[in-house]
C-alpha cells in the first residue's frame, strides 16, 4: 500500500492524475450533487456539484466563510446535509457514517489532538477507533512518526509541540488506518513558511502513493502547488472549476503588472492608464494591469509620463482568477 | 542502498528489524464493522488512558477526601454526637460511612461530567477527533460514560476497603454499596453531562452547579445526621437528591438500616430513572452538537 | 497650567523618567491603584452570581451543621467554659475557613491562571508597573472580596441569633487579617507551581486543615502530639481567634493568634516579592 511510485514532481504536474490515464471508465471516489447546507437562515453551501476520481488531488479554494469547511464536514460524514446527494466510495455518509469514515483520513481545520496524551499515544489511541490491533498499531505509529519527522518527540506531551509539529502529528494521525482518501481542511493555515514547505513535501509523497487528497485552502500558492484540479468557491457556490493552469489561462492573462502610486492616487489614476493591457483592476493599495507581456505594458506606462512609486511584473496566479471571478481579494 | 527521496514510510519497511512488510491495516469494511460493534469501548479506552495520566490525583480526590471526612467526623465529631439512638442503633462512624461513599461518587461525577465535556466540545475539542473516525456520537458519549463508571467503581471499592478496615460496615452485604455509589454517581452525573454538552459559552456555569447544587445536596441529604432532624423548609432538598436516595440505600446494605421495602424500591427507581433519562438526553445532545 | 509647565520642563520629568529614578527600584512604582482599578473593572464584566455564590457556601454549612447536627449535639463548651449552642460554636470557625478558602483561591488558582494562561502579568510588567504593585493589587482585591463575605456572614450570624456581644463586630477585621496571611503566602507558593497537577496539592493541604482544625469539635479529642501539630497550622489560630472574639472572651492566647498572622503576613509578602523579582526581573 505504501509502495512509492517513482515519478518526479514535474512528471506528476504534467500528468493530471494516475487514474485519469487508466481509461475511459473513470472511477469516482466522491460524487456530490446539488449539495446544500443551511444553518437557520444562513446558506453555507448552496447547491454545489463535483466529482473526484481516485488518486486526484482536488482542491476547494475560497475565502474564509465560503463554505469549504462545511463541505468537508459533509464529505467526512460528520455534518448532515440539508439537501442534495453525496456518495463516498459509493456510500451515503448519512446512512453509512461509520463505513464512510473508515475509508477516510481527516485533518480538521483546528487540531483536536489529545493534549493530555503523549505524541505516540495519540496515534495508538486513534488507531483503536478503527478497531486496529496493537500489533499493527505499534510499528505503524513509529513508521508514521518518522514520516512526520516526529520520531524524537514520540514521548513528548502534545502541548510541548510547535504549531507545525502539531499539524504534522494530526496528518500522521489521519494516516493510521491507511486511508485511500485524505481530507485536509486548511492544512497549513497559521504555519510559518518553513513549516508549510515541510508539510507540502509530505503531502506530495502521499499523492505519489496514490492517495486521493481533498483539500481546502485560501492560499493560492498552496492550491497551485498541490492540486491537480480545483473548484473556486465563494458564498457557497462554485465559481469556476479546472486545473490551476487552465483556470489561470481562462480567467487571466499570462502576466500582471502591479503598480503603486501611493494611496492617494491609486484610486484616480485608472483613467490615465486606460488602454494599456487587456484589463485593469484598481485595489486600495495598488493597480493591477493584466497583459500578455508585463514589461511592454510597463514601458507604455512610462511612455505616458506616469511614474509609479513601485512597479512589479509577475505571472498570473489563482489570486487573479479569484479577483476576476468575485471582484474581491482572496485573503482580506 | 537507501534512496533519500523515497518516502520515509517505505524505507522504514526495508530497514526495520520487524520487517513490517506484512504491516497492513485491515480493510475499511472491517474497521467499520468493528467500530459499530465495539466503538464505545474504543472511546472508553481513550478516556481511561487520559485518566491514567493523573491517577494519583484521582486516588487522592476519590479516596483521600472521603477518608479524611471519615476520620474527622466519624472519629472526631463522634465524641460529641455518639448517642447511638439518634443513628438507628449504630455508631456515628457506621452511620456516615455509606453517606461519604455516595457523596464522593457524586462529587466525582460533578467533576468528570462537566469540564471534560466542555473540553470535548469547545476547549481542546477532543470529541472531534474520534468523531472523524468510524465512531458515532452516541458511542463517544457512551464511551466517556463507561470510563467514568469504571472510575466510580474503582474509587468506591478502595474506599469501601478502608471502611471495612475501620469496622464500619457491619453487614455482609456492605459491598453492594459500591454499586449503589456508582449508580448514584451516574444518576446525578448523566443529567449534568447532558447539560454540559449543551453549553456553548463558559460563563462560570459549572462553578454555579458546584456551589448551588452539589454543595447543598451534600449538606442536606442526611449525610451527617438523619434528614428528619432538619426543618421541612430544607428537608425537601434531600428528597430530590441522588445523594440522599443513594445514602439511604447504602445504609440498608451496609448496616441493615430499617426502612419500608417500598421506600427501598423507590430509591432504586429514582436513581435508575434519573440515570437512564440523563443517558438518553446526553446521547441526543451529542448527536445534535457533533452533527452541526 | 502646571501640566503645561511640566511638559516643557527641560529636565524631562516624563513618566518613564520618573519610573527609572523611583525610590523602590524596578520592584515597585507606587501604582497599586492601577492594578486595583483593572481588577474592579474586570469584576464588573464577570459573572456576579459566581462572585455571590462564594458567600453562600459557609452559610449553607452553618445551616446544615449548625441546625441539623446541632439538634443532635445540643450545647457545647465555648471558649470561656460557658455553654453555647453548637451553631454558635461552629459559626466563627466556618468564617475563618471561608476567609482561608477565599484568600487561597484568589491567590493561587486565580493567580496561576493569570500567570500561565492569560499572561496578564507579563502584559502589566511591560508598563511602568513593578511586580510588587501587581502583587499588592491582587492581594488587596482578594481582601476586599473577603471583607464583603465576612460582613455578609456576620450579618447572617446576627439574624440567626448567634451574636451575643458587640465584640463580635471585630470578627470582620479579624477575618481580613486571616485572609491577608493566607493570600500573601498563597501567592508566593503559586509562583513555584508549573502544572495543574501541582495545583491540586494545594487542595490536599486545605481539606485536612479545614476538617481537623477544631472546626467542628474541640481539639481535646486528639492525643497530645496531634494537638501540637494542629496548633502549628495557621487555620487553627484563625478558628480560635474568631471563636474568642465571637463571645468577647480574651486570653493571652489571643495575642499569640494575632501575632501568628502578623508574622505570616510579613514572611508571605517577603516570599512573594522575592519570587516575583526572580520570575519577572531576570
Amino acid at each position: 500500500m505504501w509502495v512509492p511510485e517513482l515519478v518526479s514532481n514535474e512528471e506528476l504536474s504534467s500528468k493530471p492524475s494516475r487514474s485519469k490515464t487508466q481509461g475511459d471508465q473513470m472511477q469516482y471516489v466522491i460524487t456530490a450533487k446539488d449539495l446544500t447546507k443551511t444553518y437557520g437562515d444562513v446558506t453555507a453551501v448552496d447547491g454545489i456539484s463535483f466529482s473526484v476520481p481516485a488518486g486526484e488531488a482536488f482542491g476547494l479554494l475560497g475565502p474564509n466563510g465560503a463554505g469549504k469547511s462545511t463541505t468537508m464536514k459533509m464529505i467526512g460524514g460528520v455534518s448532515q446535509r440539508t439537501s442534495g446527494s453525496l456518495s463516498i466510495m459509493g456510500l451515503d455518509p448519512e446512512s453509512h457514517g461509520p463505513e464512510v469514515r473508515a475509508h477516510l483520513g481527516v485533518v480538521p481545520q483546528q487540531d483536536n489532538l489529545d493534549e493530555e496524551l503523549k505524541v505516540r499515544d495519540n496515534l495508538l489511541v486513534y488507531g483503536r477507533y478503527f478497531g486496529l490491533p496493537m500489533s499493527y498499531l505499534r510499528p505503524k505509529a513509529d513508521e508514521l512518526l518518522e514520516f512526520a519527522q516526529l520520531t524524537d518527540k514520540a514521548k513528548s506531551k502534545v502541548d510541548a509541540l510547535s504549531g507545525g509539529m502539531k499539524r504534522r502529528l494530526t496528518i500522521a494521525r489521519s494516516l493510521i488506518n491507511e486511508p485511500r482518501i485524505l481530507l485536509l481542511d486548511e492544512p497549513t493555515t497559521g504555519l510559518d513558511p518553513q513549516a508549510r514547505h515541510i508539510l507540502w513535501d509530505r503531502l506530495f509523497r502521499l499523492k505519489e502513493q496514490g492517495v486521493t487528497l481533498i483539500l481546502t485552502t485560501h492560499y493560492m500558492d498552496e492550491a497551485e502547488q498541490l492540486c491537480d484540479r480545483l473548484i473556486v468557491v465563494d458564498k457557497g457556490r462554485i465559481m469556476a472549476e479546472g486545473s490551476p493552469a487552465s483556470l489561470i489561462r481562462e480567467y487571466s492573462t499570462r502576466e500582471v503588472l502591479e503598480l503603486r502610486f501611493g494611496s492617494e492616487r491609486n484610486a484616480t489614476i485608472g483613467a490615465e492608464l486606460e488602454g494599456i493591457g487587456e484589463r485593469l483592476e484598481t485595489l486600495p493599495d495598488r493597480v493591477l494591469i493584466y497583459a500578455h507581456d508585463g514589461e511592454a505594458a510597463l514601458e507604455q506606462v512610462s511612455a505616458r509620463g506616469l511614474r509609479p512609486v513601485t512597479s512589479l511584473v509577475r505571472r498570473s496566479s489563482l489570486e487573479d482568477v479569484f479577483l476576476r471571478l468575485t471582484g474581491r481579494s482572496l485573503v482580506d | 542502498m537507501t534512496d533519500q527521496s523515497a518516502p520515509a514510510v517505505s524505507d522504514a519497511g526495508g530497514r526495520g528489524p520487524a520487517a513490517p512488510a506484512l504491516l497492513r491495516a485491515h480493510s475499511p469494511a472491517v474497521s467499520a464493522a468493528r467500530a459499530r460493534r465495539w466503538g464505545s469501548f474504543y472511546y472508553a479506552e481513550q478516556v481511561l488512558r487520559v485518566m491514567k495520566g493523573y491517577g494519583w490525583t484521582i486516588v487522592m480526590y476519590g479516596v483521600g477526601q472521603p477518608v479524611a471526612y471519615l476520620f474527622a467526623m466519624g472519629v472526631g465529631l463522634a465524641t460529641l454526637v455518639d448517642s447511638q439512638a439518634a443513628f438507628g442503633g449504630v455508631s456515628y462512624l457506621a452511620f456516615i460511612a455509606p453517606a461519604l461513599l455516595i457523596s464522593a461518587a457524586v462529587m466525582t461525577a460533578a467533576n468528570e461530567f462537566t469540564f471534560p465535556v466542555m473540553d470535548g466540545f469547545k476547549w481542546r475539542r477532543v470529541y472531534y477527533g474520534p468523531h472523524a473516525s468510524p465512531l458515532t456520537p452516541e458511542q463517544i458519549a457512551s464511551g466517556h460514560i463507561m470510563a467514568v463508571t469504571l472510575r466510580f467503581l474503582l474509587q468506591s471499592a478502595i474506599y469501601f476497603v478502608v471502611v471495612a478496615l475501620f469496622g464500619a460496615s457491619p453487614s455482609g452485604w456492605g459491598w453492594v454499596s459500591v454499586l449503589v455509589a456508582t449508580l448514584a454517581g451516574l444518576s446525578f452525573g448523566l443529567p449534568l453531562m447532558a447539560y454540559a454538552a449543551s453549553i456553548k459559552e463558559d460563563k462560570g456555569q459549572f462553578a454555579m452547579v458546584m456551589r448551588f447544587i452539589v454543595t447543598p445536596l451534600f449538606l442536606f441529604s442526611g449525610t451527617f445526621f438523619p434528614l428528619d432532624s432538619l426543618p421541612l423548609a430544607v428537608q425537601w432538598i434531600g428528597w430530590i437528591s441522588p445523594i440522599w436516595h443513594g445514602t439511604e440505600l447504602g445504609r440498608v446494605f451496609s448496616y441493615g438500616y430499617e426502612e419500608p421495602p417500598l421506600l427501598t424500591i423507590a430509591h432504586i427507581v429514582f436513581l435508575v430513572g434519573l440515570a437512564v433519562a440523563g443517558w438518553m438526553l446526553t446521547k441526543r445532545q451529542f448527536v445534535r452538537r457533533l452533527g452541526q | 497650567m502646571s501640566t503645561l509647565a511640566e511638559s516643557h520642563n527641560p529636565g524631562g520629568h516624563s513618566v518613564t523618567e520618573a519610573a527609572r529614578n523611583r525610590r523602590f527600584g524596578p520592584m515597585y512604582s507606587r501604582n497599586v491603584k492601577a492594578v486595583i482599578a483593572r481588577g474592579l473593572m474586570a469584576t464588573k464584566s464577570s459573572n456576579w452570581m459566581v462572585m455571590l455564590s462564594g458567600f453562600f457556601e459557609p452559610v449553607l454549612y452553618l445551616i446544615s451543621m449548625g441546625v441539623g447536627l446541632g439538634a443532635i449535639v445540643g450545647a457545647v463548651q465555648g471558649p470561656g467554659g460557658q455553654e453555647i449552642s453548637y451553631a454558635a460554636y461552629i459559626a466563627p470557625a466556618l468564617l475563618a475557613v471561608s476567609a482561608m478558602n477565599g484568600a487561597v483561591y484568589d491567590s493561587t488558582w486565580n493567580v496561576f491562571f493569570k500567570m500561565n494562561f492569560a499572561k496578564l502579568y507579563q502584559g502589566m510588567l511591560y508598563t511602568s508597573l513593578g511586580p510588587l504593585d501587581v502583587a499588592m493589587g491582587e492581594i488587596f482585591l482578594a481582601l476586599l472580596r473577603g471583607l464583603l463575605y465576612a460582613t455578609g456572614f456576620t450579618a447572617v450570624m446576627g439574624i440567626m441569633g448567634l451574636i451575643t456581644t458587640p465584640w463580635a463586630i471585630l470578627m470582620i477585621p479579624a477575618s481580613v487579617l486571616i485572609a491577608f496571611g493566607f493570600a500573601s503566602f498563597g501567592m508566593g507558593i503559586t509562583s513555584f507551581m508549573k502544572t495543574f497537577q501541582q495545583m491540586d496539592w494545594i487542595n490536599f493541604v486545605m481539606l485536612p486543615m479545614f476538617l481537623f482544625s477544631a472546626t467542628f469539635y474541640p481539639l481535646s479529642v486528639y492525643p497530645q502530639y496531634i494537638q501540637w501539630l494542629i496548633q502549628a497550622m495557621p487555620l487553627w489560630h484563625g478558628v480560635e481567634l474568631l471563636r474568642q472574639i465571637s463571645v468577647g472572651i480574651f486570653s493571652p492566647a489571643t495575642a499569640i493568634h494575632v501575632g501568628y498572622y502578623l508574622v505570616m503576613i510579613v514572611l508571605g509578602v517577603m516570599l512573594t516579592a522575592g519570587r516575583l523579582r526572580k520570575l519577572f526581573l531576570k
